[in-house]
């Protein structure tokens, strides 16, 4: 006991971090345990555990809120950024890491106005520009907006990884009288794939979530996505709230298993992107 | 020309030629940027002075839409709200942020955990988080009506609805989302920072609160103001968790910029006035983003 250093307990540390744990993630547990409630149950039990479990609230939901269709759009939407976004950003990225690109200085300026630049600022002309184009309620008019978005960050993510690749290959390759493009397409792509999948998964989670561009850009119910679609069965549904509930868990559902598989990534991307929120 | 004129002039093309030809791997970024981003851009900033509708042709009007903000008390509450919103998230989420980070930073085991519980929220969707807190603080079905039962009625009453609380309401909303990505760019940081420095403090007999207030603070700075600047750039922007759960309302008293240009654009055909607002945030960003600049050429790394 005597000459024992006194060091400050941590309980109080934890105790502290629980509550905040629990700040974060109840109410996305009120949220899945009302999913499986009848709406007339969540009224008088609001934050308990239900008493009779309704699966029902899923079929339903699925059902009225044309889940089957705005899940491919939004499938559609994410899978056709993410690849765009990835052979864009892929091909910038290497010219910025890898060759002595004259003037390189002023794509830097440029993206940081053009990623700094509020979309409120652009999405008025935009919109009426694509609807000249007949761009308008058309998934590919809205996955090159996306892709316009995205890829500044995605190159400058990409740029970070084939930065710290090892020179020696890329030399090796250079002697045998390799051009850039073999270079790129045989050296770099292989060895930055882990690059690739972050900037992949911070896209897409950027793309699924997405609402202001889809909102504007797609106004078309059979076109909507399903953070657009679910805005608007919310608001048909107001009062159901089991019904909405249980299309809220199933647009989240897919988010939040792939994060905790994938999360040092997610984490990753997200922080050193400084994405938009 | 001589012949050796001519042949110096070689090289220099062909470095010209090659450095084109690296050039066009960048090309495509800049072109759909400049399509989507940039050209946009130049034409709502050329479409703040005239009268345009969105349909037909616009007509030049000079300043007529400033002055017409100047005199518009809606867009003086949406910007005294913007400028609102910015104050609470540069304090609350802040702390908080710093709190968990500091208290993580100080743990062994379940460390991870506590990271990624804190993160899911900023991963989840703004459409599904409203849903989630609309219901919360529901008067009927959310923690309001919960706690009247037990006879506690403060939260009693249609929080989004109310004109003195929906702000507020909304703001929360969007903070409980945004702090846990505060919490895991300060815990980055602070794992960075000397474990000596720590010691010296230590044996210097400081407390833990003058540990953070003299090694950790000044050791995250950088992170820090990177956190300032960017929540001074989104919280002019902001938009969707305002737009889902009061669209500004009731009578104009969550109106944010953004969703009184989105208004003015989309329902009212009034394209050049809400490109004026366009221009005012456009201006408040670059004030920010000034900032940013002028601290890197300081050195800093941020």
């Amino acid at each position: 006991m005597f000459g024992q250093r006194r060091t400050p307990s941590m309980l109080p540390a934890y105790l502290i971090l629980i509550l905040l744990m629990v700040f974060s993630l109840g109410p996305i547990a009120v949220l899945m345990i009302n999913s499986v409630k009848s709406t007339a149950e969540i009224g008088l039990n609001p934050l308990g555990l239900p008493e009779t479990v309704v699966w029902e609230n899923y079929a339903n939901a699925w059902e009225e809120g044309g889940f089957a269709t705005t899940m491919r759009n939004s499938v559609i939407l994410t899978a056709g950024t993410i690849a765009g976004t990835l052979v864009l950003a892929g091909l910038a990225a290497y010219a910025l890491a890898r060759l002595k690109l004259k003037g390189a200085g002023i794509i830097t300026f440029y993206f940081l106005v053009g990623t700094s630049v509020p979309a409120q600022l652009f999405i008025i002309p935009l919109f009426f520009i694509w609807r000249e184009l007949g761009l308008v309620n058309s998934h590919l008019g809205l996955i090159i907006i996306y892709c316009g978005l995205f890829s500044p960050f995605a190159t400058y993510l990409l740029r970070s990884y084939m930065v710290a690749l090892p020179e020696e290959f890329i030399e090796a390759a250079r002697i045998d009288g390799a051009s850039n493009w073999h270079v790129f397409q045989h050296i770099i792509l292989p060895l930055s794939w882990p690059g690739f999948l972050t900037a992949g998964l911070v896209v897409g989670l950027g793309v699924w979530n997405e609402f202001l561009f889809a909102i504007t850009f797609l106004p078309g119910a059979e076109y909507k996505p399903i953070a657009t679609s679910l805005f608007a069965f919310q608001d048909r549904f107001g009062r159901d709230w089991g019904l909405t509930n249980a299309g809220s868990v199933i647009m989240m559902l897919p988010v939040v298993i792939l994060f905790l598989l994938l999360q040092r990534r997610f984490i990753e991307g997200l922080t050193q992107g400084g994405l938009k929120a | 020309m001589t012949n050796s004129a001519q042949l110096a002039h070689h090289p220099s093309r062909n470095q010209l030629l090659e450095n084109l030809g690296r050039w066009a791997f960048v090309l495509p970024v800049l072109l759909i940027n400049l399509v989507v981003v940039v050209i946009p851009s130049v034409v709502g900033l050329g479409a703040a002075f005239t009268d345009w509708t969105g349909y037909g042709t616009p007509n030049f009007i000079g300043l007529e839409n400033f002055q017409r903000l100047l005199s518009d008390g809606v867009f003086f509450k949406a910007l005294q709200n913007n400028l609102l919103w910015t104050a609470l998230f540069l304090t609350a989420p802040i702390a908080v942020g710093l709190l968990g980070a500091y208290l993580l930073s100080s743990i062994k085991t379940g460390q991870m955990i506590f990271r990624i519980a804190y993160f899911i929220p900023y991963v989840i969707a703004s459409v599904v988080n409203t849903q989630i807190w609309r219901q919360l603080l529901h008067p009927r079905v959310g923690i309001g009506a919960w706690l009247a039962d037990y006879g506690i009625t403060f939260l009693d009453f249609p929080i989004f609805g109310t004109r003195s609380t929906a702000l507020y309401a909304v703001a929360f909303v969007d903070a409980w989302h945004f702090w846990g990505f505060l919490v895991v760019i300060y815990l980055a940081a602070m794992s960075a920072v000397d474990t000596e420095l720590y010691e010296v403090a230590r044996l210097d007999g400081a407390t833990r609160l003058q540990q953070f207030r003299f090694v950790t603070l000044p050791s995250i700075r950088p992170t820090l103001v990177f956190s300032i600047l960017m929540i001074i750039i989104w919280s002019s922007t902001t938009f969707d968790y305002v737009y889902m759960l009061t669209s500004g309302g009731p009578a104009n008293s969550s109106e944010l910029m953004s969703t009184y240009l989105y208004i003015n654009a989309f329902n009212r055909f009034d394209a050049g006035y809400a490109a004026s607002i366009g221009m005012m945030m456009s201006i408040w960003v670059g004030l920010a983003v000034s900032g940013f600049v002028y601290l890197r050429r300081r050195g800093w790394e941020i």
